[in-house]
């Protein structure tokens, strides 16, 4: 009997992962129709786009470091959602995670490497988590939508780090809006010299593991997943709503947070103003595309970042427009936010299969 | 004629055969009662009939011709309709835009309201409906709303109408009231299917009845005028069952529960007034009442789901207020009214069900946190057994039960904690007859074991059967308060409505 279940739950994780893979090659043929009727070549533009970003150490190495941010805020997103609450609100988190571990970084010194890390990591997550504290404790106490909160708050904390960036912590000498170069020793070691990847990368898997434990073996993570389901009936079980909210979105800010710690200590090396190519929001359609499961997340971050360094390549090599590949990336997620047609396309086959069935059933019923 | 022909259905989902080879038929202008266990298929099948769930194998007949349903717009298409137990309207919205919508009438490309008011108005007066076409449907109640839909299909020109428990969540005068309105429809030629756990209704209402058990038919021509409920239940369960025995409570203690000047606002409007209650240990307190008298606030503050104006609560003695942990904490167990919005999270596992609200329990729950899995795998299985739980494995989700197996896990829960007081709300609503019986076996033998029972429910028998002691609340205030037996059945319904029955049952103001 055991078996059984196993098979169902079983079923059900193959069903997601099949929607996903579907989804993309779906997209995947959608775009080389529409690469075709712009006459370029499909089959050179995929080259392009996936020989380096799959078939090169450098190119494999870019992919993995255009994921990483994308890996921190698509877990924020997923997390939060959780408890059915939409954190809109990476970016700006990102942006305060990415400052504080900047100035901890840059002004903190004397330390070894193995605190200092450490401690610009704390004081992004506490950043992040504080501003995303604040706005689940207004939603509890006023009644306040999280999403106009978020998105309002990503405009002041954008604009307010920008203004840290350009005024009082601007760096000596710099033409652009960034601070002070941070400590040796506050820098994220780098998994493949002369590229972007660092540890960053592992200590997202890391922590997306740890997501997926404490949701599915915790106590506390089961009540996120009932608060998330069914409020009424956490509340008639003596479980503290506002309570899981607060603790539930404060974790996402503090995981977009380390996202921004991420491009601060293993990018840029300081924070520089307007450095998120929109992590925040990409997040939004990396935990989507996962199913809003944080393990999830760690594969369909990588899926988004072979397609983004794909871009890049083929920004250099080719004239083949970047747009195609964003055409595809949104394709991918137009897909996969539109299950329902993805899995008519798995029954498919079934049903015609079913069909088949039915008629020889039909053909027996009528010799009997 | 045969108007329907269903054969060989079989369905199985994962783990489950739902149904398995059944034939099904409905002749013209016949009632048909469709009976069954909980988990029999009763619902299983009707989702077929109507599209909504497509069989394994098996084919249906039309008129003689064989129909192939893809959707529920197929059905309606033939003039197959279904009422759900959840109904689907818009609250907002008049009682004739809900009825014409989907099927609205056209002038051009603009709706001719008109059109619709005056087709809906003279369907209301065919079938003496007494509605208001124009009233807002969230002004209506239940039994109102119940006919709403039924317009809803016969606006559809529907000559199959299938009901699924139509009758769980009206009152007595409701549920008559929509008896004279099936009854007319048959007349009129139209074919009804009407499932339902309550026997009673069935011998008042069928011409026919047809018995599922466990995915099989095993009746599909009984008349009501040739058998007796016994019969019947045996037909369902494979034994006797008979739910009017009574059994009074033999050692009842201290009072447990003690509640005084009860009083609950609800949009500026006190729905308690003033209530003053005592259940005692080994005791089971009824609260007879039509829904909508202050039944759901009286829970809600006794739950901690709500904060009332004014209460004073003790338990054994010790003042209690706060929020739902502090009730749970405490001892007071409790059974809600609407299970899935309330007790159960459906998306979750049984398991995960079973012990939800307990699961900060030492034995559920590690130092750390952690839930001990294997512990509470141990738990659920052990559950499963002792309270029949018909699952193929603890780790399905509950959306997968029938109804009453969900009721079940609730019970499971709740009574399995030794609870100290326990607040019940409709245990047996939806539930057949077996279970019904075992529920209040297990309602019985915890009672006797030493818990204050409040036991709220609309089902007047229930709560004549049950209780060692009945009040009536009406309106917010409790009118009478009497022994079992002392008032008839036709005397409490008196109370209920809010009349007086001539110098009988003490009365406190
Ligand atoms: N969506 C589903 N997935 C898996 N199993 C299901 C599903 N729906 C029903 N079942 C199973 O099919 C069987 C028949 O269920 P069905 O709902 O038809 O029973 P029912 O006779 O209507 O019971 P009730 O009186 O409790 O409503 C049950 O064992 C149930 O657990
Ligand atoms: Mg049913």
């Amino acid at each position: 009997m055991k078996e059984k279940t196993m098979n169902i739950k079983r079923h059900n994780a193959k069903q997601a992962i099949l929607t996903s893979v579907l989804a993309m090659v779906v997209s995947l043929v959608l775009g080389a129709i529409l690469l075709a009727i712009c006459g370029y070549s499909p089959i050179e533009s995929y080259i392009a786009i996936f020989g380096s970003s799959l078939g090169t150490v450098k190119g494999f190495a870019l992919s993995l470091s255009q994921a990483t941010p994308l890996l921190f805020t698509g877990m924020a997103f997923a997390i939060a959602y959780r408890v059915r609450m939409i954190n809109t609100g990476a970016e700006g988190q990102l942006y305060v995670g990415a400052m504080a571990a900047a100035l901890v970084g840059a002004y903190v010194t004397g330390l070894p490497s193995v605190v200092h890390v450490p401690l610009c990591l704390l004081a992004a997550a506490l950043a992040g988590g504080l501003v995303a504290g604040l706005v689940a404790f207004l939603k509890n106490r006023f009644g306040a939508n999280e999403i106009i909160l978020t998105l309002m708050l990503n405009e002041i904390l954008i604009l307010f780090t920008s203004y840290l960036a350009n005024g009082p912590l601007k760096a000596e000498g710099s033409g652009v809006g960034q601070t002070n170069r941070i400590q040796e020793s506050a820098q994220l070691f780098r998994l493949i010299p002369q590229t972007q990847l660092t540890i960053a990368l592992l200590v997202g898997i890391a922590l997306a593991v740890i997501l997926q434990l404490v949701l599915n073996r915790t106590a506390f993570g089961y009540e996120i997943q009932i608060t998330g389901y069914n409020l009424l009936a956490a509340r008639t079980a003596g479980i503290n709503a506002k309570r899981t909210y607060l603790l539930t979105f404060a974790i996402s800010g503090a995981v977009a947070g380390l996202g921004g710690a991420a491009m601060s200590l293993g990018v840029n090396y300081r924070f520089v103003e307007g450095f998120s190519a929109s992590y925040g929001f990409g997040g939004i359609s990396v935990a989507a595309l996962a199913a809003y499961s944080p393990v999830g997340v760690i594969l369909s971050s990588f899926l988004i970042g072979v397609l983004k360094a794909g871009a890049i390549t083929v920004n250099r090599t080719t004239d083949i427009p970047v747009e195609f590949v964003s055409v595809i990336q949104v394709l991918v997620i137009i897909f996969v936010a539109a299950p329902t047609l993805i899995r008519s396309l798995i029954a498919l086959p079934k049903k015609l299969a079913g069909r088949g069935k039915q008629a020889e059933v039909k053909k027996e019923g009528a010799n009997s | 004629m045969e108007l329907i022909e269903m054969k060989h259905i079989t369905k199985i989902y994962p783990g489950t055969v739902a149904l398995d080879g059944v034939d099904f038929s409905l002749k013209q202008g016949e009632i048909l009662s469709l009976l069954g266990e909980n988990g029999a298929g009763k619902t299983t099948l009707m989702k077929v009939l109507y599209g909504m769930t497509q069989p394994n194998s098996g084919e249906i007949c039309y008129k003689g011709e064989p129909l192939r349903l893809r959707s529920p717009i197929d059905a309606i298409n033939k003039g197959i309709c279904m009422v759900h137990q959840h109904f689907m309207l818009v609250p907002a919205f008049s009682v004739t835009d809900n009825i014409v919508v989907g099927a609205e009438p056209h002038k051009g490309i603009f709706l001719d309201k008109a059109k619709a008011k005056r087709e809906v108005q003279e369907l209301i007066q065919q079938f003496h409906f007494n509605i208001d076409p124009d009233i807002l449907v969230e002004r209506l109640s239940v039994g109102e709303q119940q006919r709403v839909e039924i317009l809803k299909a016969l606006y559809r020109k529907a000559d199959v109408i299938i009901l699924d428990e139509p009758t769980a969540v009206l009152t007595p005068t409701e549920v008559e009231e929509l008896f004279v309105i099936l009854r007319q429809l048959r007349d009129s030629g139209k074919s009804i299917i009407i499932i339902t756990h309550k026997l009673k209704e069935t011998m008042e209402l069928a011409d026919r009845i047809v018995v599922l058990r466990d995915g099989r038919l095993v009746a599909d021509d009984v008349r009501p005028a040739e058998v007796t409920t016994e019969q019947l239940s045996s037909l369902m369960v494979g034994r006797q069952v008979d739910l009017q025995i009574r059994r009074p409570a033999k050692n009842i203690g201290e009072v447990c529960l003690k509640v005084e000047n009860l009083t609950v606002m609800d949009h500026g409007q006190a729905k308690v007034k003033n209530v003053s209650l005592e259940v005692h240990a080994g005791e089971i307190l009824g609260v007879a009442g039509i829904e909508g008298n202050g039944q759901t606030q009286l829970l809600e503050a006794l739950t901690g789901l709500c904060q009332p104006k004014s209460m004073a609560l003790t338990l054994n003695g010790e003042p209690l207020s706060g929020a739902c942990d502090v009730f749970i904490h405490h001892g007071v167990g409790h059974v809600p009214e609407d299970r899935l919005a309330m007790g159960l999270v459906k998306e979750m596992s049984i398991k995960d069900n079973l012990i939800l609200g307990y699961h900060r329990q030492d034995r559920f729950c590690g130092k750390g946190g952690m839930m001990k899995q294997a512990a509470i795998d141990g738990y659920a299985e052990k559950l499963k057994e002792e309270f029949l739980i018909k699952t193929p494995s603890v780790n399905a989700p509950v959306s997968s039960l029938s109804g009453g197996n969900q009721q079940k896990v609730i019970i499971a829960r709740v009574f399995s904690q030794s609870p100290k007081a326990l607040i019940v709300a409709h245990p047996t609503r939806g539930v057949d007859i077996g279970a019904i019986e075992y529920i209040h076996q297990q309602l019985i033998d915890i009672r006797d074991s030493g818990a204050a029972i409040l036991l709220v429910s609309a089902d007047l028998d229930e709560v004549r059967t049950l209780s060692d002691r009945i009040v009536v609340l009406y309106e917010g205030q409790i009118v009478s308060e009497s022994m079992p037996g002392e008032l008839s059945e036709v005397e409490l319904g008196l109370l209920m409505t809010g009349s007086k029955p001539a110098g009988k049952g003490e009365t406190h103001a």
